[in-house]
């Protein structure tokens, strides 16, 4: 399928958010592919970390809130660290959550009915906080 | 020698092994961890979106505690160590927020009902958030670290395990080289242990995935456990109990799912050096590992 | 006498007219005092409008010209030899900008401009009308070169000037000459033997009658101004009479002291006593005392000196100093690899198959360290496939270096490619972000080695390797397919930044030559002017300047050689008058102006007790003339009472 590119679908308001937000330039990416690379959970996403960022250079904001990706980040950071270009797409996907979830486009995703409860016995505590802080906004 | 020290919720609770062989080391090298007398949930993950004064508060409410006691405080969890460093990070350089949080500390009136006479004063982060191995480096010395040891772990592989948020982002963290550190490999070296260079010592361990996804951390865990096994090593060492519950509780799965696979301990630093100065094994407990390390500590007699 | 000033108002198309009302600008400054003739042109730079100026000159008897055009930095030469055509005194033609400074930045404001080009052409009047007739300071040219470095570039350079029939004294650091490209297996594109074409150059170089070549030597000082540099060459102790030294070899072959081979990067070891390379021009050893057993365990050892048949071995030999008079000098001090520590995401070095680009050429060559076998350095055994990495360190700006090196796409296609040939079943991959191929057959290259030789290219930046299992894991990504790629490799081969030799960071400070913060050397004008540097009678040639090829070397190093025979043509040189002077009978000798001056063009005349300035060097930037504080120290051509009449014709329109 053909993507219709016009100047208001890559210049959309939305994408200024989305960078304000994460404190990052969109356009600093050169699609070199190394956030993908040392991803950690990379084989769980749907859309591979490079792909998100060209996806939004593109102005597709939809595709990308709508991916697994962006609730299968695990913050690591690796991705930021080796950004030869500086680009922390770690943060991206803080801020495309925060997006997400305060546009009520996405539910929070951790139901507390589904934690289990070997997860409240026996998980350390900071796992619980920082799932709810980062699934659930 | 007093250090202000702030153990963060999960040591209090599950990962309470790490908090007293803490101690108690610390006693043994001439240092008391004074707790701080209040401090709350540092939120355990910094928040990456620029907008949120609120999500640093809780981390920026400790560091004002702290600095009550002193102009240094030290931590043990990764998780809190990454927070409180960040978090201070922001009310030195950000005016704005600095601004900010410091009008919420004000009317923080919790303080003042449990300490009579508490009274607010403004932070700006003149506190240095250490972390304990820090404090072993450069405020005791490894040197004295090595004297101080009674028992040399010898013939002991030790896997250092950095993690993601000791290292990252190393701009802000400071704390050693991000793909290369060496902290953990030189304290080890003061315990007279064979240290074991691992490939995957900077990797993720799956963090708070596994609340949501248990499979993914395992994943995420497996490769580091397996790239420490590869390399021969009895007992992987963490700072961090999110770490040691990830890279702990599923080696039952890595036995499935890897040929070859050899259970590893996980323990904390700690704990291997509360053995190797003699601490009273009360105070070492290791009732809380899915995989016993006693087994390969006695072989090597060390407990 | 009488002021005759020509006024010559450019209307530069509409560059300027379209701003500046330049017909009214002419018409005004008619009347002005001083101004005997007023016009206005389309372009004045044209043959058309420099024929204006000079037949202005004739006809109306001038005494001086202002052209107020674009900045003089374009065109004050042009219009100072017409000038001089003309008869007139050049230094009395002067340029008054209102173009950069006037109608490109007032483009909003007609009227303001144009009263702003009328001030501004009132100031040049007034200037002008008190300019005198200079001439050119002249000083002695020693049409004797000095070349740093005998890479490919420092080679070229001294042969060209030498050719061109001047004297050449090429220094270079190493006991041989050749640099790196005396290190490569074969060159892109061609494949040719890197040192089956070098070692011609090599030799002709050494034996050209008019050049001086010392190897194994530095340069310790330069002192002087172009045309008469005085250069200290140190000659470092070699512990070997290299005049007498037949290059027998029996020294290197009975040493019993071992140290790792900077030739073979490390991969082989060397004795102590050691010609660099069989090719080495001189073929002569030096002796590294800081491995030598002699000079570490107080005099054990000895038998180089011992089985040596014709008495060589000095181990008493000093450094030896040698002074020579160049009037130009080529600085041509190449490149080294970024080091392989600062990469720890892949090792930092501590994987023994993970080499570097030039242990891979090492490796490659069939006199290097594996005899022409691409064996891994762990083991030996010969590696089945083979991952190499583009922009390691290059094109980084967060973490390393933010510029492209340039040659490493071309290079490590041609590693892939010498790779199949050596191992016939061997598999090359190559991680990319981009294929950099702009020189001539160097796309046509790359395609030979995608399509002929099976090197798979993959799109992506590595992101960690380390080694499991004996293997080289490569982590990597194909950015194209979206699939993250892990690699089990026998090798991998980093394709590192090129970034200038260290040891010449020292040297061009020394020398002060301006270089760019990842210490390139700077350029005159990024465009126009590649092989000199800004500071007159230094020439800069190769990787010294800036990553680049060896055909690219080439020809960077003739261009630099034909600055310098130019600058040699003529017996003198001719610098601009327009520098300091001192008057001697007001001078207080307070010496402010030797302190200030940042050319050490001011000297205190110990008999006279006055200060002088040295005219050869001056650079006219002013600096004395502001500090003076007795107001001894003047400009020519730009006295005080110029610059007070300047000043009022600004203010009062």
């Amino acid at each position: 399928m053909r993507l219709r590119l016009t100047t208001d679908m890559i210049r959309d308001d939305m994408l200024d958010r989305v960078e304000t937000l994460s404190g990052q330039k969109l356009m600093a990416c050169y699609q070199c592919g190394r956030c993908s690379a040392g991803c950690p959970v990379v084989d769980e996403m749907d859309i591979v970390p490079s792909e998100v960022i060209r996806l939004l250079q593109l102005g597709q904001l939809d595709e990308v809130l709508a991916s697994k990706t962006i609730w299968t980040c695990a913050s690591c950071l690796q991705c930021a660290s080796r950004c030869p270009k500086g680009v922390e797409f770690s943060n991206i996907c803080d801020a495309l959550r925060a997006i997400a979830l305060r546009a009520r486009l996405s539910e929070p995703r951790v139901d507390a009915d589904e934690v289990t409860p070997v997860m409240v016995t026996d998980a350390p505590q900071m796992g619980v906080v920082g799932a709810l802080r980062k699934l659930n906004g | 020698m007093k250090i202000p020290y702030y153990p963060g919720c999960t040591l209090h609770e599950r990962a309470r092994d790490f908090d007293v062989s803490a101690k108690e080391c610390a006693k043994a090298l001439g240092v008391e961890l004074e707790e701080l007398p209040i401090w709350t949930c540092c939120g355990a993950v910094y928040p990456l979106v620029t907008d949120s004064v609120m999500d640093v508060l809780a981390g920026v409410r400790n560091l004002s505690y702290a600095s009550r006691l002193g102009d240094k405080v030290v931590t043990l969890c990764s998780f809190c160590y990454n927070v409180l460093k960040r978090s201070n990070n922001v009310m030195r350089g950000n005016k704005d927020k600095r601004d900010k949080a410091n009008l919420f500390l004000r009317a923080d009136t919790e303080a003042r009902e449990r300490i009579p006479s508490y009274t607010h004063e403004d932070y700006e982060g003149q506190v240095e958030v250490l972390h304990y191995i820090e404090m072993l480096r450069d405020v005791v010395g490894y040197d004295r670290v090595a004297e101080a040891v009674t028992k040399k772990l010898e013939g002991l592989k030790v896997a250092p395990y950095y993690g993601c948020m000791l290292l990252r982002p190393a701009k802000e963290m400071k704390f050693d080289d991000p793909e290369q550190p060496t902290i953990f490999e030189e304290f080890l070296e003061a315990l007279g242990c064979d240290v074991v260079d691992f490939p995957m010592k900077t990797e993720c361990c799956g963090g708070f995935q596994v609340v949501k996804d248990e499979d993914l951390a395992a994943s995420c865990s497996q490769n580091v456990v397996v790239s420490a096994v590869k390399r021969d090593a009895d007992v992987i060492v963490t700072t961090c109990p999110l770490c040691r519950y990830n890279l702990d509780r599923h080696q039952d799965k890595m036995a499935e799912e890897v040929k070859g696979f050899r259970k590893l301990p996980v323990i904390y630093f700690t704990q291997l050096l509360g053995i190797a100065l003699g601490v009273d094994k009360e105070h070492l407990d290791f009732s809380d590992n899915t995989v016993d390390p006693r087994p390969v500590l006695a072989e090597k007699s060390l407990i | 006498m009488e002021e005759r000033i020509g006024v010559f108002v450019c209307h530069c198309g509409t560059n300027i007219a379209a701003t500046v009302d330049v017909k009214r600008v002419a018409e005004e400054l008619a009347g002005y005092p001083g101004v005997a003739f007023s016009t206005d042109y389309t372009y004045m730079c044209s043959d058309p409008g420099q024929n204006m100026v000079k037949d202005a000159i004739k006809e109306h008897d001038l005494t001086g010209v202002i052209v107020a055009a674009c900045s003089p930095t374009l065109h004050e030469a042009t219009f100072r030899r017409a000038g001089t055509a003309a008869g007139m005194n050049p230094y009395q033609v002067e340029i008054s900008n209102i173009r950069e400074q006037c109608s490109w930045v007032h483009q909003g404001d007609k009227d303001a401009a144009t009263d702003k080009a009328i001030r501004t052409i009132k100031v040049m009047i007034e200037k002008a009308r008190l300019d005198e007739a200079l001439d050119p300071i002249s000083v002695p040219m020693t049409p004797r070169a000095l070349v740093v470095g005998g890479g490919i570039a420092g080679i070229q350079a001294a042969l060209d000037i030498a050719n061109a029939g001047h004297e050449v004294v090429l220094v270079e650091k190493e006991a041989s000459i050749g640099g790196h490209m005396a290190q490569l297996s074969e060159t892109f594109p061609t494949l040719d033997c890197s040192q089956c074409i070098m070692t011609p150059k090599m030799v002709e170089v050494a034996q050209h009658p008019k050049v001086t070549l010392l190897t194994y030597s530095e340069v310790d000082d330069v002192s002087g101004y172009v045309g008469n540099f005085k250069v200290k060459v140190r000659k470092k102790a070699s512990y070997v009479n290299r005049d007498v030294c037949t290059g027998c070899g029996l020294c290197s072959e009975k040493c019993p002291a071992k140290a790792p081979s900077e030739f073979d990067e490390g991969l082989a070891e060397r004795p102590a006593i050691y010609t660099p390379f069989p090719q080495a021009v001189p073929n002569k050893p030096v002796l590294d005392a800081s491995h030598c057993t002699w000079f570490l365990k107080d005099g054990k050892c000895g038998v180089c000196a011992k089985v040596c048949p014709l008495d060589c071995i000095d181990y008493e030999q000093q450094d030896e100093f040698v002074e020579y008079e160049v009037g130009a000098i080529v600085v041509a001090t190449g490149y080294d690899l970024y080091p392989i520590e600062n990469m720890g995401e892949y090792g930092g070095g501590k994987y023994p198959d993970v080499v570097t680009s030039l242990q891979f050429e090492r490796m490659l060559s069939a006199s290097g360290p594996t005899g022409g076998e691409v064996r891994r350095p762990s083991d030996g055994e010969i590696p089945k496939e083979v991952v190499f990495l583009t922009c390691c360190g290059s094109r980084d700006p967060e973490s390393h270096l933010p510029y492209c090196s340039k040659v490493c796409c071309m290079y490590l296609t041609k590693h892939a490619m010498l790779y199949k040939h050596n191992v016939h079943e061997g598999q090359a991959y190559v991680f990319y972000m981009d294929v950099r191929t702009g020189g001539k057959g160097y796309e046509e290259f790359y395609t030979r080695a995608a399509e002929e030789d099976d090197v798979l290219y993959i799109r992506g930046k590595v992101s960690k390797i380390f080694e499991e299992d004996g293997k080289v894991m490569v982590w990597g990504v194909d950015t194209l397919s979206g699939k993250k790629i892990e690699i089990a490799a026998d090798m991998a081969v980093l394709g590192l930044a090129t970034v200038p030799n260290a040891a010449a960071r020292d040297l061009a400070n020394m020398l002060k030559i301006h270089q760019n913060e990842w210490g390139f050397l700077s350029e005159a004008h990024p465009k126009l002017r590649p092989v000199e540097s800004l500071a007159p009678g230094f020439y800069i040639a190769g990787a010294a300047q800036g990553p680049k090829d060896i055909p690219e070397s080439v020809a960077q190093a003739s261009g630099a050689a034909s600055k310098v025979a130019a600058l040699f043509a003529e017996k003198e040189y001719h610098r601009e008058p327009i520098i300091a002077n001192i008057d001697e009978d007001t001078c207080a000798g307070c010496r402010v102006c030797v302190s200030v001056c940042p050319y050490d063009a001011a000297e205190f005349d110990e008999e006279k007790k006055v200060a002088h300035i040295k005219e050869a060097i001056c650079e006219g930037c002013g600096a004395c003339i502001a500090a003076c504080p007795s107001g001894s120290a003047t400009q020519k051509n730009l006295t005080d009472d110029q610059l007070y009449k300047m000043v009022s014709a600004a203010l009062e329109g």
